[in-house]
């Protein structure tokens, strides 16, 4: 095991420790025991740093299920060293932010932590792993973890409703994304995604490929959030607002944006993966931006600004991946879509995690998040006030912060789309640039509402449930930090173009083939271009369309919201499970008897079509052995036994008789030298009798006069079909001989590699160990099943009695 | 309906430790001979069965302190800790490894990482039955 996968395994095993810590020292805040850990995993990934900008790639691999190509390889280049250095030097700065945001006496602090941990870890794995499935079960463990995060103060019926929206919608998304990596492998044979990007031009045109590609998208658009996948980030919103910083605005709503990153070597040929990763990108960027400014609650507000910079960065990638296509000479003209996606992602994390931290401390002062009640807030907070003012102008795309470059490099971007000479992106590519300076207009009216309703204007003290002061120093240390670097980022953006740099050789590595050096610098003045007078027609239509904003928000009511996508989730989920319930009720009877008729049908019709259907049956008598007498004796006795238990009146008999039976069966297993069956055979015909005892003590009286005899007729052509079809089975499987017998890899190999000489528990617990394993977890599962059946049964009879 | 079953109760407080006894030599015997962790299990809860049938519920409750729920979990903890301590060793999961050694007296031996993950098997089987037969039993 490598320091790598250390790494990435470190906060869930700090995970294991932390209830304990939480309870052996209630006087600390647990989350001091935490703050370490982010840190020194952000100056770890930092070390990487010179070596990815050399163009090194470190592979660390373990292997896992090596027979099925599924190994924990982590891999660094400049796409997972970003988020890696993303992930851990946020996660540091929220910790220390949460822990003067949750209060240790009030708050279930072991919890949280516990989670944010697990997230933490997960993401990581998401960001590191070069094996699809492994990304797959990191990929679901933080939709769990925000799950659990969105749904932590879960007395509030908000937080319960956003939790589950969240979890349905992306695990949606994550289920389909696992489609989509299945059908990848059929295409290519491994799931190592470095091997799988090496193979792309092999599989593209492959039958499998366009819904290979649908899949993946889905699960890169539900994950961040993107049109009309949208409508769970809002809702998210509900978790604590560190968390809200942490995932939903800095990296897990941008696992979507690695995922699409990450495999646009596979997919950008296609025509569709532009299409549709930038369409749906930049209807995403303009829905969110327009939506943001509707709403009143200041975390709402934010939720939707989230969703369109997504929107942005995702339409960006789009474009760039167009590039691919282009030879390394000319491809630099639209690689600037790439090079602006991979600098706003920066840049969004800084602005707008220290935006949310702003508004948390909004929230944690004055009681209240709605701008409505806010206002005036500026010389009461001065500190906020400066943190919310460089967030926002840099959301807003103002100089000289770094949200103005990388607006700058997306209008580039956008205007080049049309330049592309295929995928008719030279007629239809215009949308781009316009829908662009819309929605940036939009981006401008929203930053400018967040910083002016909150901070200027009438100071309204009666509608505040506290007193606002400024908050306590711990607390604004974080967004202090984040807003510093929106600042030097802004001054200074080459310090992190090198970083860029790699990022982009990992996401269009086609074109380093091919030789080409990404080498990108960022300026503030480029001269009198487009970009620039875009920039200066949404600054004025922005600060014309907030002077009026009274005058024309009247048409935000004009969207009835009988048609929004909400009511359409909502309905649906309301009518699944109303489906869901009558289809139940339809065939659940609640009678024991009713259920195994079904069993029993459909077990018949199932194999006995098969039989007929596939002409399976065949008997052959030629390799018989004798029969003998005290074989005969044993048959005679389990016939005798099976039938009689038909006639007999009582419980206690029929259960005496169903063991002479099974005891019967076990001494066939003797006689045909099968110790280890006969053995368990006996234990268990022992042990059953023993339950069905027990059992039988709540059995109601057998009463034969209430049955008809056509209810009777049913059973009993059912049972001798079920005993027929098994019978024709057993026959044919022993008569055809389809495969070689596995047996004689057994006798070779059981002594050689598993140093035993019984083949029957070798197998067990050594060959087929992974059967066993999940054996014994369902017979575990199927024990708690009855025990809390049986136990909440006993515990509502006492309460109504 | 308490009868007096002196024949049996004084018969299983003999038998139970042979069952027993029989059940672990049956778990030990498992890799060379007929046996094994399944039925190692089966045996010891059948003997725990038996001095159920003999005495009761109560009775056996208080001989057994346990709460047979934790045996299962432990004895699946057991199983995938052994299926996953390969990775350790940087080899696939579930990778036993063995070994003979020859300590005086005995003569030769075999240890083996299988009889741990065996040992699994035994808990989760006996935790198993228990739990199944406690619950229904309790239930009246």
């Amino acid at each position: 095991m490598s320091l790598l996968h250390l790494a990435i395994i470190a906060p869930f095993i700090l995970a294991i420790f932390v209830p304990s810590l939480h309870k052996a020292l209630p006087k600390i805040h647990t989350g001091w025991f935490l703050l370490p850990l982010p840190i020194v995993l952000f100056s770890y990934f930092l070390s990487f740093l010179p070596q990815i900008i050399r163009g090194e790639i470190t592979m660390e691999t373990i292997n896992w299920i090596p027979s099925l190509g599924i190994n924990f390889s982590a891999r660094v280049d400049g796409l997972g060293l970003l988020f890696s250095l993303l992930i851990t030097g946020i996660g540091a700065l929220v910790v220390l932010y949460s822990i003067y945001y949750l209060s240790k006496e009030k708050e279930k602090l072991n919890q949280f932590y516990v989670y944010l941990l697990l997230f933490m870890g997960a993401m990581l794995g998401v960001v590191l792993s070069d094996n699809m499935v492994v990304l797959y079960g990191f990929w679901e463990l933080t939709s769990f973890s925000s799950f659990l995060l969105i749904g932590y103060w879960n007395h509030r019926e908000r937080s319960r409703y956003g939790a589950q929206k969240s979890m349905l919608i992306t695990v949606f998304g994550g289920l389909s994304m696992l489609g989509g990596m299945i059908l990848l492998y059929l295409m290519t044979g491994t799931f190592s995604i470095s091997e799988t990007i090496a193979m792309a031009a092999t599989i593209y045109g492959h039958e499998l490929f366009i819904p290979a590609l649908i899949c993946i998208l889905l699960g890169a658009f539900t994950k961040s959030a993107q049109f009309p996948f949208h409508i769970w980030l809002p809702d998210a919103m509900e978790a604590p607002t560190p968390v809200s910083a942490y995932l939903h605005s800095a990296t897990m709503v941008k696992a979507g944006i690695y995922l699409v990153a990450r495999l646009t070597p596979v997919f950008a040929l296609s025509g569709l993966w532009v299409w549709l990763v930038a369409g749906f990108g930049i209807l995403t960027l303009f829905w969110g931006s327009f939506s943001a400014v509707k709403h009143n609650d200041l975390k709402g507000i934010l939720a939707y600004s989230t969703i369109s910079q997504l929107g942005l960065i995702m339409s960006l990638l789009g474009l760039g991946a167009a590039a691919i296509h282009y030879p390394a000479v000319e491809a630099g003209f639209y690689t600037v879509a790439v090079s602006a996606a991979v600098f706003h992602l920066i840049n969004h994390a800084t602005f707008k995690g220290s935006l949310f931290m702003m508004v948390g401390i909004v929230d944690h002062e004055t009681g209240t998040r709605d701008i409505r009640k806010l206002g005036g807030l500026m010389s009461i907070m001065p500190i906020t006030f400066t943190i919310a003012v460089i967030g926002s102008f840099s959301m807003a795309g103002l100089p000289p912060f770094n949200g103005f470059l990388s607006k700058e490099m997306f209008f580039t971007g956008m205007i080049r789309a049309q330049e592309i000479g295929f995928f008719n992106m030279e007629t239809l590519g215009l949308i781009f640039p316009i829908v662009a300076w819309v929605a940036s207009v939009f981006t401008f009216l929203y930053s400018m509402i967040i910083v002016f309703k909150t901070f200027t204007g009438k100071y309204q003290p009666e509608k505040l449930e506290v007193k606002p002061h400024e908050a306590p120093l711990g607390m604004l240390i974080s967004p202090i930090i984040l807003v510093s670097l929106v600042v030097v980022i802004g001054l200074f953006p080459n310090i992190v173009a090198p970083l860029i740099n790699s990022v982009m050789a990992s996401i269009l590595p086609s074109l380093v083939a091919e030789g080409m050096k990404f080498d990108v610098h960022i300026y503030h003045w480029h001269g009198f271009t487009p970009e620039l007078f875009m920039t200066i027609g949404v600054i004025v239509v922005g600060i014309l369309l907030y002077k009026f904003m009274p005058r024309w928000t009247g048409i935000y009511n004009r969207m009835p919201e009988k048609f929004s996508l909400n009511s359409a989730y909502d309905n649906g989920l309301a009518g699944i499970q109303k489906g869901a319930n009558r289809f139940t009720n339809a065939y659940m009877t609640n009678s024991i008897r009713t259920y195994l008729l079904y069993i029993f049908t459909f077990l018949i019709l199932s194999l006995g079509t098969t039989l007929i259907v596939k002409n399976a049956f065949v008997l052959d008598t030629a390799n018989v052995a004798n029969i003998h007498a005290f074989e005969l004796v044993l048959v005679i006795i389990i016939a005798i036994g099976s039938v009689s238990i038909l006639f007999v009146k009582s419980r206690m008999t029929s259960i005496i008789l169903l063991g002479s039976v099974g005891y019967a069966v076990s001494l066939f297993y003797a006689i045909f030298r099968a110790p280890d069956l006969a053995l368990t055979q006996l234990v268990i015909e022992t042990v059953s009798v023993a339950l069905f005892l027990l059992a039988f003590y709540h059995l109601p009286k057998v009463n034969k006069n209430e049955e008809h005899m056509r209810f009777k007729m049913g059973n009993a052509v059912i049972s001798i079909g079920v005993g027929v079809v098994v019978s024709l089975i057993a026959l044919s499987a022993h008569s055809s001989k389809a495969f070689d017998s596995i047996s004689q890899y057994y006798i070779e190999n059981t002594y050689k590699k598993a140093g035993g000489e019984n083949m029957v528990n070798v197998i067990l617990v050594d060959f087929r160990g992974f059967d066993t394993l999940f054996e014994i977890a369902v017979l575990a599962i199927a024990a708690l099943g009855i025990f809390s059946l049986i136990k909440l049964r006993l515990t509502r009879g006492k309460e109504q009695g | 309906m308490k009868t007096n079953n002196v024949i049996l109760e004084t018969a299983t407080k003999v038998i139970l430790f042979i069952i027993l006894l029989f059940s672990v030599y049956m778990f030990f015997a498992g890799h060379y001979e007929p046996g094994g962790g399944f039925i190692g299990g089966l045996m010891a809860s059948g003997a725990i069965v038996l001095l159920l049938i003999a005495y009761d519920l109560k009775t056996v409750r208080k001989i057994l302190p346990f709460d047979f729920k934790k045996v299962t979990a432990l004895g699946l903890l057991f199983a995938a800790g052994t299926a996953a301590g390969g990775l350790f060793f940087d080899k696939p999961l579930l990778t036993h490894w063995f070994t003979y050694v020859y300590p005086p007296i005995l003569g030769k031996m075999s240890l083996h990482t299988a009889v741990i993950f065996d040992t699994g098997v035994f808990l989760v089987v006996v935790g198993v039955t228990m739990t199944i037969i406690q619950t229904i039993g309790e239930s009246e």
